[in-house]
C-alpha cells in the first residue's frame, strides 16, 4: 500500500514578486505597519504554558460531565451496579425457594410482579439476575474490545501479511458455530466443574472478538490515510504511536456504537447458551435465563418474560446513552455546537 | 388340555379381530366420520427420518410411521393395540417356543411381485445378519441361530430357526419359549421385502417399495422437506386408505407445526408443543385428542451410586419417590396431559394392573417420605453439601421444566439440594449412561415398540439387558421374566409379568413419574383424527372435509 | 487491485484448511458416542455398533480421521450424514435456501437502517431518534426466539398476512417474515452506526464547503455526508452476511425453513463432523469473499485508501 499525498504544487520562493503586467503606475506606494511593540499581541496569543496541557481524554472528560445524556446514563449504570452489588437491598424474598403452589400466579401483596411457571419470584429473581448479567455483558464487552480492538486495530493500520493473518483469522472464527465451541469449552477441565460467569464470559470473548475486530480494522483503515495522521507522523511521532495517539481515538466511534449494542446482545447470548445447557449453572439467577425459560408460556403469561427484558432493555439503554455522551465527547467538531 | 384351550381363544380373538376391522376397513365412508372426501390428500407433521427407508434400519418415529403405512406385515395393531392379521392367515404355536406361520396367497408387493413365505425369511435374516449393520438387528435376536449371524465379523446370513415350507408358509424355532412373540410381529422390524431390495440396499431404502396401504409417490422423498405417499391398490389388508394420500411435511419444530395447524396449513399434528399445551384445547375447539399412549416417564437411579446403595439406598430411592407430587408437576407444568403412573408398563398395554401390591411407594407423602429418609441417615448419612442431581439432555423440548419442578420439589421435601443437571447432547447423555459414570439419577422413559408388558420390562431391568441404564440386577425378577416368557398364553404370561413389578417395585430400580399421554390437533380440513396405541395417527382413517 | 484481490483468493487455500482442521477437531473433542445417540436410548448389537463406527472412521484415531476425509475432499466426496446420505447432496439442498435468507435479511437491513439511522442522525435526539431507540432496545432485549414466535403468531396466524411457516421450496415472497425476524437484530447495529456516523460527519468541513457551495440538502446529504459515512456501516454488513447464514438456527426453526442453520445445528448435536465440517468450510468462503468485497468497496468510498 502506499501513500498517495505527494502534493502536486511546487512551493513558491519566498520574496520573489511577481512582475505585474499591463499599466504599470510610477506611484510609490507606502507601507504603513505598526510596530510590533505596540499591540502585544503574542502575549495574548499565546499558548499557556504554565497549565497543564489538556490530554484528548482529559478535555472528553470536561465535556462529558456537564452532558445531561451522560448524568442520566451514569445514573442509570450506577443503580443497576448497586442491584448487582447488593441485591439483597431490594429484595427480600428467596428468588430460589420456588414452589409449584404458586405456579403461574399474578402479582399480589409481596410479590409484585407475580411468579414464573415453577413457582419463583419474578420480581426476587429479576433483581438476583442483574449480578450475572451486568458480569457478562461487561466482562464480554471488555474483553472483546481488548483483544478484537487489539486485533482489528494492528491489521487495518499495518496491513499487508499481519492483515492477512489476523483478518483470515477472524474469518475461521466468524464461522465457527457458537453452539459447537461452546460445547468444546464447556467440556475443558478447567470450565467443566466449576461453571460460573467467568466461563460464559470466555466462551462469549473466544467467538465474539471478530466482529470488533472488522469494525475497528474498517475505521481504522479509513482513518490511517487522514491529512492529521500525516501531519503527525511528520512532526516525528512513530508509526504506532501515530495509531495510538491519532488514529484510534478518531476511530473509536463506530467501536463505542457496537460494544454498546454488544453488551446487550452478549447479555441475550448467555440466555441461548444457558438454554442450550451450556451457559451458567441451574443455581446462578440471571435474566436471560429467565426469559428463555418463560418463551413457552409468552402467550398465558407474559409477564415473566416482560420484566427481565424491561430489566436488560435499561440496562442496555444506559450503555448505549453513555456510549453517544462518550462519543460526543471526543469529537472536537461536534463540541462547538 | 390347557394348552389347547389357550390355542382356541387365540384363534377365536384372531378371527374376531379381523372380521371387526373388515367391518371398519373394508368400506370407504362407514367409520362414522360422518363421510368425507376420499380422493383428497391429507397432510401431517414428520420429522427427517434417521435412516434409508428399510425395514429393519428404521428405529425412531419419523421413518416409523412412513414404514408403517408403506409396508404390512404379518399382523398390524388396530388403536387399542390388539393385533390384527394383515398378511398372516395364522400363526400357531403349541409351546411359545416354535412357530408355524402361515400368509395369505396372491398378495403381492406394490411393484406386482408376490409376497411368499421366503420375502419374510429372507427380509429376517437380512435384519438380524451383522454384516448388514441393520440398527433393529436386535429384535431377532429370539430367533434360533440369531447369535451366529449376529457375532462381530460374521459373514453367515442365515438363521437356522427360520425355515420355508411352502410359498406361504413357513417355520420359526426361537432360542427359549416367549410368550409375547406373536405381539412383536407387527413392529416395523418384521416387515416383508422384496427381492428387488437386496441388490443395492441403500438405494432402495432412498425408494423403497412395500406392500402397505400406501406407496411412495414417484420422487416422493424430498429431504428434509416432505415425503409424499399415494393409495397402493394392490393392498388388500385391513387398513385400507380413505384418503386420496398422505404428505408429510417435516418439522424440525414444533411451534412451527403447531401455527401452521391453527392456519389449517397442515392438516395433523401429533405432539403439541409445550408453549400450547395450555391452549390447545380453545385453540383447536372439537379438533383435539388427549389420550394416553403406550410410554411413560421414569427417573433412574443407577444402582452404581455409592450412596444409594443396600438398606440405606433403598430407603433414599423410596424417600425420594415419595417427596414427588407427580399430581402438581402434572397440573402446573404439563397442564393435566399426564397421567400419574402406578406401575412400570402403561396403561394402554393388554394386562395392565393399576393396583400391584407395593404401589403406595408411588405416592406422594411428604412426611413420610421425610421420615424414610431420616431411617437412611441413621443407617449411613448423605455427604454434607452434596447435591442430588438429575442429569437429562435438554436438547429436547420439555425436559427442563419438569426436572427442575421435581428438583425443587425434592429439595424442599427431604432438606437436601437437588438440581436439574443439564447435559447438552443426547449423545453425551447415552455415551455417560453407557459408561455409567453418571453422578445422580438421570430422566428416562420408555416408548414400547410393540404392545407388550414384557417390552416395558425386558428390555430395561432384566440383568444386562440393552437399556437397563441403572445397571439394575435381580435374580428374583430375572426368574419371574423367564417365568412370565415361558407361558403359553399372552394373558398368562402378563399375569406373571405383573407379578415381577411387585418385585420392582419393592427394589424401585427407577421411579416411575406418569403415563405419556398423546395431544393433537387437527385442521379445519379434516373429520375427527384417530390416534394409536403408540400415539400415531391412524392415518389411513382420515378423511378430508 | 487485481493483484489484490488475487492474493485474497489465493489466501482462502490455507483459510479452508485451518478452518476444516480446526472444526474436524472441535468436532472431534465434543464429548458424547455419536453412534450410541443413534440407538436412540434402545438397545444395539455389539456387531451392529462395531460396523457403524467403522463406517464413519470412529474407530480411528484423529490424524487417520482427518486424513482420510482430506482423502475424500480432493475427489470432492464431502462423506455422508448419519442417516446415510451424501453431505454434498444435503448442502446443495439447503446453502440455497439459506443464502437467499441472508441476502434478503440482508438488504432489509441495510436499507432500513441506513435510511432510519440517516433521519435519526440528522435529527438527533428529535421524537424519530428517539423512536427508533426504544425500537432498537425492543430488538436487542428480545432474543430471536421469543420475536420470532411472536410475530409469526400475530403477523401469520392472526393476521394472515405471509404464510406462518414456509415450504419445501423456500421461495423468496414465503422468505420475507423470516427474513424481517432474522435481521431485525443487525437492523439495530446498522441504524445505530449510520446515526454515529452520520452525526459525525455532518460537523465535517467539507459538508459545510458542500452546503456554502449551495448544493440542495438532499444532495449534500446523500453524495457528500452518506458515502464518507458508510464505511463502518459496509464493515458491518459484510461481515453480517456470513453470521446471518450459519446464525438463522433460530429463525429456520421457527419458520420451518430447510436451511444450513438448522442442518449444522443437528448435525453439531449428533456429532456429524462431515457436515459441520463442509457447512463451516462453506462459510468460511462466504466469510472471505464477503470481506473481500468489503475491502474492495472501502476503495470506492473512499479514494484515499487503495490497494496494491
Amino acid at each position: 500500500m502506499s501513500e498517495n499525498l505527494t502534493p502536486e504544487n511546487e512551493p513558491r520562493k519566498p520574496g520573489t514578486a511577481t512582475p505585474r503586467l499591463g499599466k504599470s503606475s510610477t506611484r510609490v506606494i507606502e507601507h504603513f505597519v505598526a510596530p510590533l511593540e505596540e499591540t502585544p499581541l503574542a502575549a495574548v496569543d499565546k499558548v499557556d504554558e504554565s497549565g497543564a496541557p489538556l490530554s484528548l481524554w482529559a478535555e472528553a472528560w470536561r465535556n462529558l460531565r456537564k452532558q445531561p445524556l451522560f448524568i442520566i446514563s451514569a445514573v442509570l449504570i450506577v443503580l443497576v451496579v448497586v442491584v448487582a452489588a447488593f441485591p439483597q437491598w431490594f429484595a427480600s424474598v428467596d428468588p430460589t425457594s420456588c414452589t409449584l403452589d404458586n405456579s403461574a400466579e399474578g402479582p399480589r401483596s409481596g410479590h409484585p410482579m407475580g411468579f414464573t411457571l415453577q413457582g419463583c419470584d419474578v420480581y426476587a429473581r429479576m433483581i438476583h439476575g442483574t449480578r450475572a448479567s451486568l458480569m457478562v455483558g461487561i466482562f464480554t464487552t471488555l474483553g472483546v474490545l481488548i483483544i478484537g480492538g487489539t486485533m482489528g486495530a494492528l491489521a487495518g493500520y499495518y496491513g499487508g501479511w499481519l492483515d492477512s493473518i489476523l483478518a483470515r483469522l477472524g474469518d475461521i472464527f466468524f464461522a465457527l458455530p457458537l453452539i459447537l465451541g461452546a460445547i468444546v469449552m464447556m467440556q475443558l477441565p478447567a470450565f467443566r466443574d466449576n461453571r460460573s460467569v467467568w466461563t460464559v464470559v470466555a466462551v462469549l470473548v473466544v467467538f465474539g472478538w471478530p466482529q470488533i475486530a472488522r469494525i475497528t480494522r474498517g475505521a481504522v483503515i479509513e482513518n490511517r490515510n487522514s491529512d492529521y495522521v500525516t501531519a503527525a507522523k511528520a512532526l516525528g511521532l512513530s508509526r504506532f504511536s501515530a495509531l495510538v495517539k491519532h488514529v484510534l481515538p478518531n476511530s473509536l466511534a463506530p467501536i463505542i456504537v457496537v460494544a454498546s449494542i454488544s453488551l446487550g446482545t452478549f447479555i441475550v447470548a448467555e440466555a441461548t447458551l444457558s438454554f442450550l445447557g451450556l451457559g451458567l449453572p441451574q443455581s446462578i439467577m440471571s435474566w436471560g435465563n429467565d426469559i428463555a425459560a418463560a418463551q413457552p408460556q409468552v402467550r398465558n403469561n407474559p409477564a415473566v418474560l416482560l420484566w427481565p427484558a424491561v430489566a436488560l432493555s435499561i440496562t442496555v439503554l444506559s450503555f448505549i446513552m453513555l456510549g453517544d455522551a462518550l462519543r460526543d465527547a471526543l469529537d472536537p467538531k461536534a463540541r462547538k455546537r | 388340555m390347557r394348552f389347547a384351550r389357550t390355542y382356541k381363544a387365540l384363534g377365536v380373538a384372531a378371527v374376531l379381530a379381523l372380521s371387526l376391522s373388515a367391518c371398519g376397513g373394508g368400506t370407504d365412508t362407514g367409520n362414522g366420520n360422518g363421510g368425507g372426501d376420499t380422493t383428497k390428500v391429507i397432510t401431517a407433521n414428520s420429522t427427517e427420518p434417521g435412516n434409508g427407508l428399510l425395514p429393519a434400519n428404521t428405529n425412531e418415529v419419523g421413518g416409523g410411521r412412513v414404514m408403517d403405512l408403506i409396508f404390512s406385515g404379518l399382523v398390524s395393531y388396530d388403536a387399542k393395540g390388539a393385533i390384527v392379521n394383515e398378511l398372516a392367515e395364522s400363526i400357531e404355536s403349541t409351546d411359545s417356543q416354535n412357530y408355524t406361520i402361515k400368509i395369505k396367497a396372491g398378495e403381492t408387493f406394490s411393484d406386482g411381485s408376490p409376497i411368499t413365505a421366503k420375502n419374510f425369511v429372507d427380509a429376517w435374516n437380512f435384519g438380524a445378519a451383522a454384516k448388514n449393520a441393520q440398527l433393529n438387528s436386535y429384535f431377532f435376536e429370539s430367533i434360533k441361530g440369531y447369535d451366529k449371524v449376529s457375532a462381530e465379523g460374521s459373514t453367515e446370513d442365515k438363521m437356522e430357526g427360520l425355515k420355508v415350507v411352502d410359498d406361504t408358509t413357513f417355520t420359526v424355532a426361537l432360542a427359549q419359549p416367549e410368550s409375547d412373540f406373536k405381539l412383536r410381529l407387527g413392529y416395523t422390524a418384521f416387515y416383508p421385502l422384496p427381492e428387488s431390495a437386496y441388490a443395492d440396499p441403500k438405494a432402495f431404502g432412498e425408494n423403497p417399495v412395500g406392500n402397505g396401504p400406501y406407496k411412495l409417490a414417484a420422487d416422493g422423498w424430498k429431504h428434509e422437506v416432505s415425503i409424499t405417499l399415494v393409495p397402493n391398490d394392490k393392498y388388500k389388508g385391513p387398513r385400507a386408505p380413505k384418503n386420496g394420500g398422505v404428505t408429510f411435511k417435516i418439522f424440525s419444530n414444533f411451534d412451527a407445526a403447531y401455527t401452521d395447524v391453527k392456519s389449517d396449513n397442515l392438516d395433523i399434528l401429533d405432539q403439541v408443543p409445550p408453549s400450547g399445551l395450555q391452549n390447545y384445547k380453545t385453540d383447536f375447539e372439537g379438533r383435539y385428542v388427549n389420550q394416553p399412549y403406550a410410554g411413560n416417564a421414569t427417573m433412574t437411579i443407577p444402582s452404581y451410586l455409592p450412596e444409594f446403595q443396600g438398606e440405606a439406598g433403598l430407603l433414599r430411592r423410596q424417600a425420594i419417590s415419595m417427596a414427588i407430587d407427580r399430581q402438581q408437576i402434572i397440573d402446573k407444568i404439563f397442564y393435566g396431559n399426564k397421567k400419574i403412573a402406578a406401575d412400570f408398563t402403561s396403561p394402554v398395554i393388554d394386562g395392565y394392573n393399576a393396583n400391584i401390591p407395593g404401589a403406595e411407594v408411588l405416592k406422594f407423602d411428604a412426611a413420610k417420605a421425610k421420615e424414610t429418609w431420616a431411617k437412611a441417615e441413621a443407617i449411613s448419612p448423605w455427604p454434607a453439601g452434596k447435591v442430588f442431581t438429575i442429569s437429562s439432555n435438554i436438547d429436547g423440548a420439555g425436559n427442563k421444566e419438569y426436572i427442575t419442578a421435581m428438583a425443587n420439589q425434592i429439595s424442599t421435601n427431604l432438606g437436601i439440594k437437588a438440581e436439574l443437571n443439564p447435559i447438552p447432547t443426547f449423545k453425551e447423555m447415552r455415551a455417560l449412561v453407557n459408561s455409567k459414570k453418571l453422578t445422580g439419577a438421570s430422566r428416562a422413559g420408555w416408548q414400547a415398540d410393540y404392545p407388550s408388558l414384557y417390552n416395558f420390562l425386558g428390555p430395561l431391568y432384566g440383568t444386562g439387558a440393552g437399556s437397563n441404564d441403572g445397571d439394575y440386577s435381580s435374580a428374583a425378577f430375572d426368574a419371574k421374566l423367564k417365568e412370565g416368557l415361558a407361558a403359553t398364553s399372552v394373558e398368562d404370561g402378563n399375569k406373571i409379568f405383573n407379578e415381577s413389578q411387585e418385585i420392582l417395585l419393592k427394589d424401585l430400580p427407577v421411579v416411575p413419574l406418569w403415563y405419556q399421554a398423546v395431544q393433537g390437533v387437527w385442521s379445519n380440513n379434516v373429520n375427527t383424527v384417530p390416534f394409536g396405541w403408540n400415539g400415531v395417527p391412524l392415518y389411513n382413517e382420515v378423511t378430508a372435509k | 487491485m487485481l493483484m489484490f484481490t488475487f492474493r485474497r483468493i489465493l489466501q482462502l487455500i490455507p483459510v479452508f484448511f485451518g478452518a476444516t482442521l480446526l472444526v474436524y477437531f472441535l468436532v472431534f473433542v465434543t464429548p458424547g458416542d455419536p453412534i450410541a445417540a443413534l440407538s436412540g436410548g434402545k438397545p444395539m448389537a455389539p456387531a451392529v455398533e462395531a460396523a457403524l463406527r467403522a463406517q464413519y472412521n470412529l474407530d480411528q484415531p484423529f490424524w487417520v480421521q482427518y486424513g482420510l476425509y482430506l482423502k475424500n475432499l480432493v475427489t470432492l466426496n464431502l462423506g455422508q450424514t448419519f442417516s446415510g446420505q451424501e453431505v454434498s447432496a444435503v448442502i446443495i439442498r439447503a446453502f440455497p435456501v439459506t443464502a437467499r435468507l441472508a441476502i434478503m435479511a440482508l438488504i432489509f437491513e441495510a436499507f432500513f437502517g441506513i435510511l432510519f439511522g440517516v433521519i435519526a442522525g440528522l435529527r438527533k435526539g428529535k421524537l424519530f431518534d428517539s423512536t427508533v431507540l426504544v425500537a432498537s432496545l425492543v430488538v436487542i432485549a428480545v432474543p430471536t426466539f421469543v420475536l420470532g414466535f411472536v410475530l409469526q403468531l400475530v403477523i401469520g396466524v392472526q393476521l394472515g398476512w405471509a404464510r406462518p411457516t414456509v415450504s419445501g421450496t423456500a421461495p423468496w415472497n414465503e422468505l420475507v417474515l423470516p427474513a424481517l425476524v432474522l435481521g431485525l437484530v443487525s437492523l439495530a447495529y446498522v441504524i445505530r452506526l449510520t446515526r454515529a456516523s452520520i452525526s459525525e460527519n455532518m460537523n465535517a468541513d467539507y459538508v459545510r464547503t458542500a452546503t456554502a457551495k449551495g448544493l440542495s440538502r438532499r444532495r449534500v446529504v446523500v453524495v457528500h455526508i452518506l458515502r464518507n459515512s458508510l464505511i463502518p456501516v459496509i464493515t458491518f454488513l459484510g461481515a453480517d452476511l456470513g453470521s446471518l447464514m450459519g446464525g438463522a438456527i433460530v429463525t429456520e426453526g421457527i419458520f420451518n425453513v430447510p436451511g444450513i442453520g438448522n442442518l449444522v445445528y443437528q448435525a453439531v448435536l449428533k456429532g456429524e463432523s462431515a457436515t459441520v465440517v463442509a457447512v463451516v468450510g462453506l462459510l468460511v468462503i462466504v466469510f472471505v469473499v464477503a470481506n473481500l468485497a468489503v475491502d474492495l468497496l472501502y476503495a470506492v468510498l473512499d479514494p484515499r485508501i487503495r490497494y496494491v
